[in-house]
C-alpha cells in the first residue's frame, strides 16, 4: 500500500516522465494551486509550458479544529499545467491514477460536467469533476480565460485532492488516519496546525488588524502597477511578481476575514472585486511585458 | 445505387444533459443538405454523436444547363469563341428566339455530383453548427468552437471514407471503445459498426442503456426518478447498477436530506421500504459490466457515509441557533443589491400577507421563511432551501400549520411540481413571489427573450397556478404596484396558463380577459361557461353578430355615455322593437339560459334594420340599443374576440 508521500513521489515521476518540471509548493499563502504564478502567470501568452507541483491550500472557512475526518483548513492540491493540451490528455490523466495503483478496470471512473470559475482572478473554464466510485478525486479543467484575458493556447489543468485520494487508496474513514509514512499518520503532521490555525481564523483573529492589512498590501500592489509602463525600454525589469505575491497576500486576508465572519454577504461582492482588479491588472502587465516595446 | 452512411462524431466527455437536443439538433442540420435518403437514426453516448442514414444515392441526378450566347447577328468568331469556350463546334449550337432577338444557345449536360464530395464539404460546418448551451476552444484561440474537443471523427458513404479535416482531425473509418476496456482505434465499416462498439463495451444505444439499468433495478425497490435515469444513460456508455448500503443510524436524518444527498450529489436512485418509507440503500450506476470484487460498492458506499456525516454535522450544528434567532442575521443577506436584503424582503412580505388575509400563523411563517438561509445545511445544499427551514421550525415546536407553510414556500417550482398544500403555504408562496416580481419590476430587472436570471417567469407563473388551483380569490391587479409592464408580463403568463397549460383555445381566453382578468378564479369560471357555450349551436352566430355590432360601434366612433338610455318610442316596430323586449325580458339572465331566443332576434334585426338611418336620432338609438345588448352580455366574455368561420 503507497503512503501519502509515496503518492505524491509517484505523480510527480509520472508528470516529470511527460515533459513536466517539477516545482515546489509556492511560499505565500494561497486558496488553490491556481493562484500560484505558475500557473496564474504562466498560462498565458503564446509560450508553450509543462509544469506540476504540490500546492498546500488553504481555505479558512473549511478549518474543523481537525475534528471533522473529511474537511480541512489546508489541504495539499498537485497541481498539473500542459499548456497546449495534447490530444490524449484524459488518456494521460487516467494512466496518472494507475501509475498510484489504481486498477481502472475494477473501478467506476466518470466525467461530469463542472465549470471551473475563479471569480477573484477573471478565470475561468470548461471540464468536469472526476468521480472515482462516487467520489471526486481531481477537477479537469481547459481553461479558457485568465485574468480576464483570452488564452492564447489553451492549458490543461489537472487538479487532484491528494487527501481524498490517499483515504481513498488506504481505505481511511478520516484523513487524520492517513499513513505519511510507514511511521506516522497524517494526524500525527498536520493535527495541530488545523487545530491552532481553526482557533486562529474563527476566534482570535484581530479584524481591524486584517482589514488593515488588507488595505496595505492592497495599496502596495496599486501603487507598484501605476508604475508599470508599457512603453519604457525597461520595462522587463518591472517587479510584477512582487506585485502578484501583494494581490495573493489580499486574497488570503480576504478568506480569514470571511471565515471570522467579517464579511456581510452585501460586502463580499464588493470585495471580490477589488482583488480581481488587481489581478487583472498584473495579468494583463504580464501579457504586455512578454512582448518587446513597441515604439 | 444506395448506400448507407455514418457519421461518428467523437469527443471528450459531453454533459449529459446537452445531447438529446443536440442530436435533434444534428438529424436537423442533415436534412437541411436535401441528400435524398430513406431513414435517419440517430443515437449517442458522452464520447460520441452518431448520425445514420440508408438509401444515399452515390451521385446526385445529371442536370442540363441552358446557356445562351452571343446573338444570331454576332460576327462568326464570336460565334466560333463561344463554342470553344464550352468545348463543341459552332453548327452543334442551336439558335434559339428570344423577346430581344435571336441568340445563339447550348444545351450542357452537368454531371450530377458524387454524394461524398458534397458531404466532404458539407460536414465540417455542419459538425460546428450543432447548437450547445456553452462552447469552448481548445486548439487555440481562434480555433473552432464546440461543446468538448473532437478527438476522432468516423465518416463513411458505403465502403468508402467521405474525407474531410476539422479541427485538425482527420475523418476516417476509426472509432474509439470504451475509455478502459475497449481498444483506443477500432477499425469499422457501415454493416459491424453498432456490433464492433458492443464488443469494445460501448452500448450504443440510449434505449438499450435505459433498459439495462431498469432491467437490473427490479429486484429493488427504487424510488423512481425518470430525471435521474435519463443523466445516467448519457453519462455511460456501458450502464451496470449495483446496490450498497449504510448504517441505520442515518435514518433519524430527514428523509429529505438523505434523499438529496444521494440523488443530487451522488447521483444514486434512494430505496424504499414495503411501507414506503426511506430503506438504508441505494442504486449506483457504474460505467463498467460488474464489481466482482466489490471495489465499486465499498467505494461508493464510503463516499455515501462521509456525506450523511456532514449533512448530520451541518444538521446539529444548526440546532444550537432556533430560527427565531437568525432574523437579525439577514439583514446581511443580500437578496438583490437595488432591492435590498433579505430582512427588507420579509417586511414587505409581511405587508403582503395581511392584504391576502393572512393568519397569526402565516404571520408567523412568513417571518421564519428565508432564516435557514443562514444555516450550514442550506449552504451546503441550496436545493433544500425551504423544505430545510420547514424541517427546522418543526423540530423547534412551531405548530404544523407553520412549519409545513416554510416548508412549501418555494413551490410550485416547476409546472410539474405541486402548489403548497394548505392555505398558509399558499399566503406565503405569494407574498414572496408577488414581492419578488414588484421588487424586481420597480427597479427594471425585466425578463428579456430568454433571459431571465431571477426566474421572474416562473414566479409569475407560480401565483397564476396558487390562486387558481388554491381557488384564492383576489384582486391580482392590486398586487401588482400598478406597474403596466407587470401587468402585460402577467397577462402573458395567464394566456400562457390557461392555453397551454389547461388547453383553453386562445379566443376564448382573449374573450375572456377582456372582460377582466384581475380576479383569476372567475375568469377560470368564466372560461368553462366560454368552453361550454361554444358547443351550443347558437353561439358561434351570436359571437358573429357581436363581432358586427363591435364593427359597427367602432365605425360610428361610439362613446358610451351613462346618461344615454334606449327611448322606446323611437323604435321601429318589428324586428327593432322585438329585439328590444327581447332583451329586456332576458336581461339579467345568464347567456346560457337566454342565447336561443336572443339569436333569432339578433339575426333578425340585422336582416330587416339598416343601423346607420338617416335620422340622427334614430342613429343614435339605434347604436345605444347595441351597445347596450352588447354590454348585457360581455361580463362574461368580450364574445366579438371569439374567431368565427361565418
Amino acid at each position: 500500500m503507497l503512503s501519502f508521500q509515496e503518492i505524491i513521489f509517484n505523480l510527480k515521476q509520472y508528470w516529470a516522465e511527460r515533459g513536466c518540471i517539477i516545482q515546489e509548493p509556492y511560499d505565500i499563502e494561497v486558496g488553490a494551486g491556481t493562484m500560484v504564478a505558475e500557473t496564474f502567470l504562466r498560462v498565458l501568452g503564446p509560450k508553450p509550458y509543462r509544469v506540476a507541483y504540490v500546492q498546500p491550500s488553504r481555505r479558512p472557512a473549511d478549518g474543523r479544529y481537525g475534528d471533522n475526518p473529511n474537511r480541512l483548513y489546508k489541504h495539499s492540491q498537485l497541481q498539473v499545467i500542459l499548456k497546449p493540451s495534447p490530444e490524449d490528455v484524459i488518456e494521460q490523466y487516467l494512466g496518472s491514477l494507475e501509475a498510484i495503483g489504481i486498477d481502472l478496470r475494477k473501478h467506476d471512473i466518470k466525467l461530469e460536467e463542472d465549470n471551473w470559475e475563479a471569480p477573484t482572478l477573471g478565470a475561468w473554464g470548461i471540464g468536469w469533476q472526476v468521480m472515482l466510485d462516487g467520489l471526486e478525486i481531481s477537477q479537469f479543467t481547459y481553461f479558457q480565460q485568465c485574468g480576464g484575458i483570452d488564452l492564447d493556447l489553451v492549458p490543461a489543468e489537472l487538479t487532484y485532492g491528494l487527501e481524498r485520494i490517499t483515504a481513498f487508496l488506504q481505505v481511511k474513514d478520516s484523513v487524520y488516519d492517513i499513513d505519511w509514512t510507514k511511521d506516522f499518520t497524517y494526524g500525527d503532521v498536520r493535527y495541530n496546525d488545523e487545530l491552532q490555525y481553526s482557533v486562529y481564523n474563527f476566534e482570535l483573529a484581530d479584524i481591524p488588524t486584517l482589514w488593515k492589512l488588507f488595505d496595505t498590501h492592497e495599496g502596495e500592489a496599486s501603487r507598484l502597477l501605476k508604475l508599470y509602463n508599457p512603453k519604457s525600454p525597461e520595462k522587463k525589469r518591472f517587479p510584477l511578481l512582487p506585485t502578484y505575491d501583494q494581490v495573493l497576500k489580499c486574497s488570503n486576508l480576504f478568506n480569514t476575514l470571511d471565515s471570522r465572519g467579517a464579511i456581510s454577504v452585501t460586502e463580499r461582492q464588493a470585495v471580490i472585486q477589488r482583488v480581481r482588479k488587481l489581478a487583472v491588472a498584473v495579468a494583463n502587465a504580464w501579457v504586455d511585458q512578454q512582448q518587446e516595446v513597441v515604439q | 445505387m444506395s448506400l448507407p452512411f455514418l457519421l461518428e462524431i467523437g469527443t471528450e466527455e459531453i454533459p449529459d444533459w446537452m445531447i438529446p437536443s443536440a442530436l435533434e439538433n444534428l438529424r436537423l442540420l442533415f436534412e437541411k443538405l436535401q441528400i435524398p435518403h430513406e431513414s435517419v437514426t440517430l443515437d449517442a453516448t458522452p464520447r460520441r454523436l452518431v448520425l445514420r442514414a440508408d438509401g444515399l444515392p452515390a451521385r446526385q441526378a445529371d442536370s442540363e444547363e441552358r446557356v445562351m450566347g452571343p446573338a444570331k447577328s454576332a460576327p462568326a468568331q464570336a460565334v466560333a469563341g463561344f463554342a470553344r469556350k464550352h468545348g463543341v463546334q459552332p453548327e452543334d449550337l442551336t439558335v434559339e428566339a428570344t423577346p430581344k432577338g435571336e441568340y445563339y444557345s447550348l444545351v450542357k449536360k452537368v454531371a450530377g455530383r458524387a454524394t461524398r464530395d458534397i458531404l466532404a464539404e458539407a460536414l465540417p460546418s455542419l459538425i460546428i453548427q450543432i447548437y450547445f448551451p456553452k462552447t469552448m476552444y481548445w486548439t487555440g484561440k481562434g480555433g473552432p468552437r464546440f461543446i468538448r474537443p473532437i478527438r476522432w471523427i468516423v465518416a463513411l458513404l458505403g465502403e468508402e471514407i467521405v474525407p474531410f479535416e476539422l479541427a485538425g482531425v482527420r475523418s476516417g473509418a476509426l472509432t474509439s471503445g470504451h475509455r478502459r476496456l475497449g481498444a483506443r482505434e477500432i477499425a469499422v465499416t457501415t454493416a459491424d459498426y453498432e456490433q464492433r462498439l458492443r464488443d469494445h463495451y460501448v452500448i450504443l444505444s440510449a434505449e438499450e442503456r435505459r433498459k439495462r439499468i431498469s432491467t437490473e433495478l427490479q429486484g429493488v425497490r427504487v424510488k423512481p426518478d425518470p430525471a435521474l435515469l435519463e443523466t445516467l444513460v448519457y453519462i455511460t456508455e456501458y450502464p451496470t447498477p449495483i446496490t450498497g448500503s449504510f448504517d441505520t443510524q442515518f435514518l433519524a436524518l430527514p428523509a429529505e436530506v438523505l434523499v438529496t444527498v444521494m440523488r443530487h450529489h451522488q447521483k444514486y436512485f434512494s430505496v424504499e421500504d414495503a411501507d414506503g418509507n426511506l430503506a438504508p440503500q441505494f442504486v449506483a450506476v457504474m460505467n463498467i459490466p460488474s464489481d466482482p470484487e466489490g471495489f465499486v460498492r465499498d467505494g461508493n458506499e464510503r463516499v455515501l457515509l462521509a456525506r450523511f456525516n456532514d449533512a448530520r454535522f451541518f444538521w446539529e450544528t444548526d440546532q444550537k441557533k432556533k430560527l427565531a434567532g437568525r432574523v437579525a442575521d439577514l439583514k446581511n443577506v443580500t437578496f438583490q443589491k437595488d432591492v435590498g436584503s433579505y430582512h427588507d424582503k420579509l417586511e414587505r412580505m409581511a405587508g403582503i400577507a395581511r392584504r391576502l388575509g393572512g393568519n397569526a400563523d402565516a404571520e408567523r411563517a412568513v417571518a421564519l421563511c428565508k432564516c435557514d438561509l443562514t444555516t450550514e445545511l442550506v449552504k451546503e445544499f441550496t436545493e433544500l432551501q425551504g423544505v430545510v427551514g420547514g424541517l427546522y421550525a418543526r423540530v423547534q415546536g412551531e405548530p404544523e400549520p407553520v412549519w409545513t407553510a416554510i416548508y412549501d414556500h418555494y413551490k410550485p417550482e416547476s409546472m410539474e411540481d405541486s402548489i403548497p398544500r394548505n392555505l398558509g403555504g399558499q399566503i406565503v408562496s405569494l407574498s414572496d413571489k408577488l414581492d419578488t416580481l414588484t421588487s424586481c419590476f420597480r427597479v427594471g430587472l425585466i425578463p428579456t427573450g430568454s433571459r431571465d436570471p431571477y426566474g421572474l417567469r416562473r414566479a409569475a407563473q407560480g401565483v397564476v397556478r396558487i390562486l387558481v388551483e388554491g381557488r384564492i380569490e383576489i384582486p391580482l391587479h392590486d398586487f401588482l404596484d400598478s406597474n403596466q409592464a407587470l401587468l402585460d408580463f402577467f397577462a402573458d403568463r395567464v394566456r400562457f396558463y390557461f392555453k397551454d397549460v389547461r388547453g383553453f383555445k386562445y379566443d376564448e381566453v382573449n374573450a375572456a380577459m377582456a372582460a377582466g382578468w384581475s380576479n383569476l378564479v372567475d375568469l377560470e369560471a368564466r372560461l368553462q361557461r366560454v368552453q361550454s357555450l361554444r358547443f351550443t349551436p347558437d353561439f358561434e352566430p351570436l359571437a358573429a353578430s357581436f363581432k358586427r355590432i363591435r364593427n359597427i360601434l367602432d365605425q360610428a366612433k361610439w362613446v358610451r355615455t351613462s346618461a344615454q338610455g334606449i327611448d322606446p318610442t323611437l323604435l321601429d316596430a318589428g324586428p327593432e322593437q322585438e329585439l328590444y323586449h327581447e332583451y329586456k325580458s332576458i336581461a339579467g339572465q345568464p347567456i346560457e339560459a337566454v342565447i336561443s331566443k336572443l339569436r333569432p332576434k339578433v339575426d333578425l334585426f340585422f336582416d330587416k334594420v339598416l343601423v346607420n338611418a338617416p335620422d340622427a336620432r334614430v342613429r343614435q338609438n339605434r347604436l345605444t340599443l347595441l351597445d347596450t345588448l352588447l354590454s348585457e352580455f360581455s361580463n362574461i366574455a368580450d364574445f366579438s374576440e371569439i374567431v368565427t368561420n361565418s
